[in-house]
């Protein structure tokens, strides 16, 4: 019980990290790697990226892509955790019948 | 559902609605260092930098996975950590958005090497399916993320271990740690590429940290509190996985 508690609390900070700049700070929230293409120029405004990205994709395709990147992974955390708390579940039960 | 767990979660989902509806779909941001934004001569340099590390990294991993074959599930636990961590762009106190990485956890269960291979898989998704990073800077971005976060993370957990065996404070600051080393790696690499015309290397390194390592603070934090809650859900139901890595610390999961 104690241990459920502090991970709740763990949780809440959690999001209340997340939240709190979205609600006190007043940016764009823009990424930083795009920040740090602005200083980049603005160091030295004569450099050229030498190299595309491969591909390009449209906005939303690209949203697609990382809730899938996010799906996939959280997928298989998930798998992971529900085959190891099986697996302890199937123990105890064999523990009790020997 | 009694009384107090009600208020709970109206409180949970009262913060989420908020947050949804702050949050707006904000312009696709890049990962790291972008496409192309390295001098041919870093990227070349960066690139040689990491690629040893990935070979001892598959290495590594071939004789734990014979050797320890279960050792693949809390291998692949620590890929999806890492896989869904880079996915989640989080708003910052600086007023951007950065993302955690989640190598740290990869690092303290099977040591940091595994993790230059896992890591630079998540990097090449991001750089091939979603231009975020690139090709060219492959090699330094998988060297910040992949290499020196898991190295730095696992030092800082051997480090508590040693001084207390407080193994969850360890554990929170070896994640925290890799997190937050990866950005102030990422920060002297575009330093040493783009010194400032008045102020050389150290004025554009802080200029860069204020961008990355600044905005990853908080992160890093969010990026330790998790990393903990996982560790605890695995003391809790996976202990002989654990106990065979503590066992495999001797020889097993160190260098």
């Amino acid at each position: 019980m104690k241990n459920k508690w502090k991970n709740l609390l763990m949780l809440l900070a959690v999001v209340l990290l997340v939240v709190l700049p979205l609600l006190f700070v007043n940016g764009e929230f823009g990424g930083a790697d795009d920040a740090a293409e602005g200083a980049i120029t603005e160091i030295d405004p004569a450099y050229k990226p030498w190299f595309k990205p491969l591909a390009e994709l449209p906005g939303e395709t690209e949203s697609m892509l990382f809730a899938l990147q996010a799906a996939i992974g959280a997928g298989v955390i998930g798998y992971t955790l529900g085959l190891l708390k099986g697996r302890q579940g199937r123990q105890k039960l064999n523990d009790q019948k020997n | 559902m009694n009384k107090r767990s009600y208020w709970r979660f109206t409180a949970l989902v009262g913060v989420f609605a908020v947050y949804l509806l702050l949050n707006e779909p904000g312009t696709a941001e890049a990962m790291h260092i972008m496409e192309g934004f390295l001098p041919v001569g870093w990227a070349v340099f960066w690139w040689a930098a990491f690629l040893p590390f990935f070979f001892l990294g598959v290495r590594r991993l071939t004789r734990m996975t014979r050797d320890n074959p279960e050792l693949k599930l809390l291998l692949g636990l620590s890929g999806a950590f890492t896989f869904v961590l880079s996915a989640l762009k989080m708003p910052s106190v600086t007023g951007s958005s950065s993302h955690p990485t989640g190598t740290g956890l990869g690092a303290v269960m099977l040591g940091p090497l595994p993790m230059s291979v896992t890591g630079s898989i998540v990097l090449l998704f991001q750089a091939l399916l979603l231009a975020h990073g690139g090709v060219t800077t492959l090699g330094a971005n998988a060297f910040s993320m992949a290499v020196a976060g898991p190295f730095a993370g696992y030092a800082v957990y051997k480090l508590i271990m040693k001084l207390g065996e407080r193994e969850k404070l360890a554990v929170f600051f070896a994640a925290a740690v890799a997190d937050l080393m990866t950005y102030v790696v990422t920060s002297v690499q575009l330093a040493v590429a783009f010194p400032s015309a008045d102020g050389g290397v150290l004025a554009s390194m802080v200029k860069f940290s204020g961008i990355f390592a600044v905005t990853q603070i908080p992160l890093a934090v969010s990026e330790g509190l998790l990393t903990v809650l996982l560790w605890n859900w695995l003391k809790a139901y996976s202990p002989q996985e654990l106990s065979l890595l503590k066992r495999g610390a001797k020889g097993g999961n160190t260098l």
